[in-house]
């Protein structure tokens, strides 16, 4: 009969076990798998990306139903284990028990909760699962929210990055003297100090929490020294503690954590532990790769394979976007011991080796770590450095002369380099893998070898490997990426633009990390709309970085020539408009003019001097800007509706210039073409638009997602409403949506496809809330987008644009 | 009077004249002349006309040391003239000093005279 395997705690390092126990004999045991938590196994230590809008949970999912399910592991999740019966062998849930042969203790950590006044309010919270995240996620939609994190070491700083990147005001109270004080020495606590306080955190060190006030829920945080700090939330992060209770009760040895020999078994043999829950040789860990050696040497010990668990060294990252930050080993100062300093203030840079006997101790880099790996293997090697200890603190690529190329680097390693420190992963098991097992991408070197899986700083370096093996059979982009200045595709760039707040070009590219210094033609307009997009009342508008269409509101033709159109609203004008634009055409002596596809007139062959002069008399006749060169609204075409038509059921005409005046001067990702017809003969083609109206009797049929261009495609019906306001609202939430989530330079109907036509529906037409709350959206935009253009410049705004700098005459030649 | 050979330097305006990643033109005679500033405060002067298809090098984007035309998006060398990427071309280059805040444009000798119109300080 097969053994029963009992697990509790569905954390990192269970799951990490339970994998190794499949590979190895996947028959062995009936796994029940308990954990605390309504879910199963996940990534815990990207819970902070995910704090911070750069991940979705789903994307740090270790584990799912399907892969319990595969593996015919029983899961109770949600089900927290009281008790062990070691007697009967049985462990206990509030719902019913399980017996078991070999029981895995894998329970974790808590974390620790100061105990001053006031711990138990509502709105002071840990930083430790999922619903931690939420909690805090949701209290930072609030507008002018205050959270203060209490403890600067790894967790609370990404804490406080996350929360402050969601635009809360973050207070980051630290009792030691510089932030991080385990991983970092003064120096760089000190530059990393500085750096999160440019993001406009406030850091307090020193600071010893005397009580959390509040009524109901917690209002502020008062320190010994009698400083307030107003709070929304207060998150505790100031260490963790093993969570041995179960263990305790059962009467096995625990002294900090549960005490486990090398074989993490506890002191009864049916029983082992692993993780942040167990003591192995008086030292608890809390780093990943640790505990992932640990899973290994369990899962060994269950099918009694012989495994022993070492002390391992370990090196620390800041999963901060945009910090830099490295450390490993011991840096503490003593007499036999030296240290070689590199500090470069204009870059930000500081990086500090400690020696003893001519081999590292400790390595702490800020600003610039991608020697570090290197340092480390060097570490844990105790490699004789005495050869290159004078060029040693440059890193890698200058002992092997002026390597500059990070392929070189890479390339240079040897085989038992280690590339992914959390998962213990060495450069030849990778390139094995890649050439053994024909991998081609990331994710199946992710999938195969585990590096890059868990926090991911190592993912360079993996994809340096896969085109080092592979060549240029690698395409490392299954993304296409916006262009050739940034790896990320425009999704990753709307999303962290957001997440991170980001609010200029500028900003963007530095944060982004652009490998150009100001772009190109393809990055620069797309960034320039997202931002427009994005934050509407806070971004200038870059002009530099639009087409020049847009720079001079008009379009630009093949002889350098423009023309203009302006607005007719709906299609329809007098006899007062017509006489104006005779005039003008007359006065410039505009070579053609011409109606267009789109009811309007254009005057082509303007001199691009004349432009303001020609917007200036047009203005005087009422005409805006028709906005013909825009990716944003161009024109709503309209037939004459139930005023002149015999089978009109609607005023399409009068709805077509209501919606051209409510959205008119708004951006969007590409052009946007309207057209509202009165009846279903559909005499404004409605049916090929962007959006169209088609007016029946009983209200409005809406449809999107239409093509007559490159590509020929009729709309998709998006509903049926009954009034004219609501035909608005629904057309207006669904450009929102539009403007919102749109490629640069993406129609529509390519969008909606990409994301699903019933989705558009969903949100559109299911969801009142969400449709008002895009509605809403796009109103606020609209006070800061219908400004005419043209009657801006011909009052003078950007007037260099149209005037030569100078003019040379030339002299007549003797 | 002697045909002199060589290069004429004749001002044109002054820095702040030409927004930042821009440019401005300066007409002399039939060509014109577009001149550019980039991100980094470098000034660049090339004939206004694309080697492709004679698009107006001055209304483009202007990124790094290079222009995009406006017309057919071909990316132009500000300190060559000549195309990149796979097109192949080149465009008229002058040479531009900077003294201090004004910006000289070396002319082949005798193809200009003194500033007829002055500049436009808008």
């Amino acid at each position: 009969m097969t053994e029963k395997l009992v697990v509790v705690g569905a954390g990192m390092a269970s799951g990490r076990m339970l994998e190794h126990l499949f590979e190895a004999e996947p028959n062995a045991f009936d796994v029940t798998l308990f954990g605390a938590e309504p879910r199963g196994n996940y990534n815990r230590i990207m819970l902070s990306p995910v704090l911070a809008g750069e991940k979705t949970f789903e994307q740090i999912v270790t584990h799912d139903a399907d892969w319990y399910a595969a593996n015919r592991v029983t899961c109770r999740f949600g089900e927290t284990v009281t008790k062990i019966d070691r007697k009967r062998k049985v462990i206990l849930t509030a719902r019913g028990e399980a017996r078991y042969d070999k029981l895995v203790i894998a329970t974790g950590s808590a974390p620790f909760i100061i105990p001053v006044a006031g711990r138990d309010l509502p709105g002071v919270m840990a930083f430790r699962d999922l619903d931690d995240v939420n909690t805090m996620v949701a209290a930072a939609e609030k507008p002018n929210a205050r959270a203060v994190v209490i403890g600067g070491g790894l967790l609370g700083l990404e804490a406080a990055a996350a929360l402050r990147g969601r635009g809360m005001e973050v207070v980051v109270l630290h009792l030691m003297g510089h932030l991080m004080e385990r991983q970092l020495d003064p120096a760089a606590g000190y530059l990393l100090r500085k750096e999160l306080e440019d993001r406009g955190i406030r850091i307090h060190t020193e600071a010893q929490t005397k009580a959390i006030l509040g009524d109901e829920r917690v209002e502020a945080v008062l320190l010994d020294d009698g400083t307030i700090y107003p709070a929304d939330i207060v998150v505790m992060a100031v260490g963790i503690r093993p969570e041995t209770r179960i263990a305790t009760d059962a009467g096995l040895h625990v002294e900090r954590g549960i005490v486990v020999n090398d074989h993490m078994t506890s002191s009864d043999p049916d029983i082992l532990a692993i993780g942040e829950c167990v003591e192995h040789e008086s030292i608890c860990y809390g780093l990943v790769a640790p505990l992932y050696d640990m899973a290994k040497v369990a899962a060994r010990a269950l099918v009694r394979e012989d495994a022993a668990f070492r002390p391992v060294e370990t090196a620390t990252q800041l999963k901060v976007t945009g910090v830099s930050l490295y450390s490993a080993g011991d840096f503490a100062e003593a007499d036999d011991r030296e240290e070689i300093v590199l500090r470069d203030a204009s870059a930000g840079v500081y990086k500090r080796l400690v020696l003893k006997d001519n081999r590292i101790m400790g390595a702490v880099l800020y600003g610039e770590t991608s020697d570090g790996g290197w340092f480390f293997d060097m570490l844990k090697k105790g490699t004789d450095v005495s050869d290159m200890r004078e060029t040693l603190i440059f890193g890698q690529a200058f002992q092997g002369g002026a390597q500059l190329d990070p392929m070189a680097a890479v390339a240079a390693l040897p085989d038992d380099a280690e590339i992914c420190g959390c998962n213990g992963v060495c450069k030849g098991t990778i390139i094995g893998a890649i050439a053994g097992k024909g991998l081609a991408s990331l994710d199946d070197v992710r999938a195969h070898t585990k590096a890059s899986a868990s926090c991911g700083t190592c993912t360079g370096l993996v994809e340096q490997l896969l085109s080092l093996t592979l060549g240029d059979t690698y395409n490392p982009a299954a993304v296409t990426p916006v262009c050739g200045c940034t790896d990320l595709g425009h999704d990753d760039v709307r999303r962290l633009i957001r997440a991170k707040r980001l609010k200029s070009i500028p900003a963007v590219m530095q944060e982004l990390e652009w490998k150009t210094s100001c772009g190109c033609a393809k990055c620069r307009p797309a960034l320039n709309y997202y931002l427009v997009s994005d934050w509407p009342d806070e971004y200038a508008d870059d002009y530099q970085s639009r087409f020049i269409n847009e720079r001079v509101h008009a379009n630009i033709q093949k002889d350098g020539t423009y023309s203009v159109v302006p607005r007719m609203w709906g299609g329809v004008t007098s006899s007062a408009e017509l006489r104006a634009i005779a005039d003008v055409v007359d006065k410039f002596d505009i070579p053609a003019v011409k109606v267009t596809g789109g009811q309007r007139i254009d005057m082509l062959g303007i001199r691009k001097q004349d432009l303001p002069a020609v917007w200036a008399e047009l203005s005087k006749a009422g005409f805006v800007s028709g906005h013909a060169y825009a990716k944003g609204l161009r024109t709503v075409k309209t037939c004459v509706g139930s005023d002149w038509c015999r089978f009109g059921t609607q005023d399409s005409t009068g709805l077509g210039i209501r919606i051209e005046k409510f959205m008119w001067g708004s951006w969007t990702p590409a052009k946007v073409k309207m057209a509202v017809s009165g009846c279903p003969r559909n005499c404004a083609e409605a049916t090929c638009k962007d959006v169209g109206v088609i007016c029946v009797e009983s209200g409005f049929e809406i449809h999107f997602a239409g093509a007559a261009g490159l590509d020929i495609k009729g709309t998709e019906k998006l509903g049926l409403v009954r009034s004219e306001d609501e035909a608005l609202e629904h057309i207006v939430a669904l450009v929102q949506m539009y403007r919102e989530q749109g490629h640069y330079l993406e129609r529509i109907y390519k969008w909606a496809k990409r994301i699903g036509y019933d989705e558009v529906r969903r949100q559109i037409m299911d969801d009142a809330d969400r449709r008002k709350a895009y509605f809403d959206r796009f109103v606020f935009s609209q006070k800061f987008a219908q400004v005419d253009p043209w009657s801006e410049r011909a009052s003078g705004k950007d007037k260099h644009e149209f005037r030569s700098m100078a003019t040379l005459s030339l002299e007549a030649a003797e | 009077m002697m045909r002199m050979t060589g290069q004429e330097w004749v001002p044109i305006g002054t820095l702040h004249d030409i927004p930042q990643r821009g440019a401005r033109c300066v007409r002399n005679g039939d060509m014109t002349i577009a001149v550019f500033r980039t991100t980094d405060d470098r000034v660049f002067a090339l004939e206004d006309k694309c080697p492709h298809r004679a698009g107006p090098l001055s209304q483009g984007i202007v990124h790094d040391g290079c222009v995009t035309c406006p017309l057919h998006n071909w990316v132009i060398s500000l300190e060559t003239g000549r195309a990149q990427g796979a097109d192949e071309g080149g465009t008229a280059t002058f040479a531009v000093r900077l003294e201090g805040q004004r910006i000289l444009l070396a002319l082949p000798c005798g193809s200009a005279s003194a500033i007829a119109e002055s500049c436009d300080h808008g």
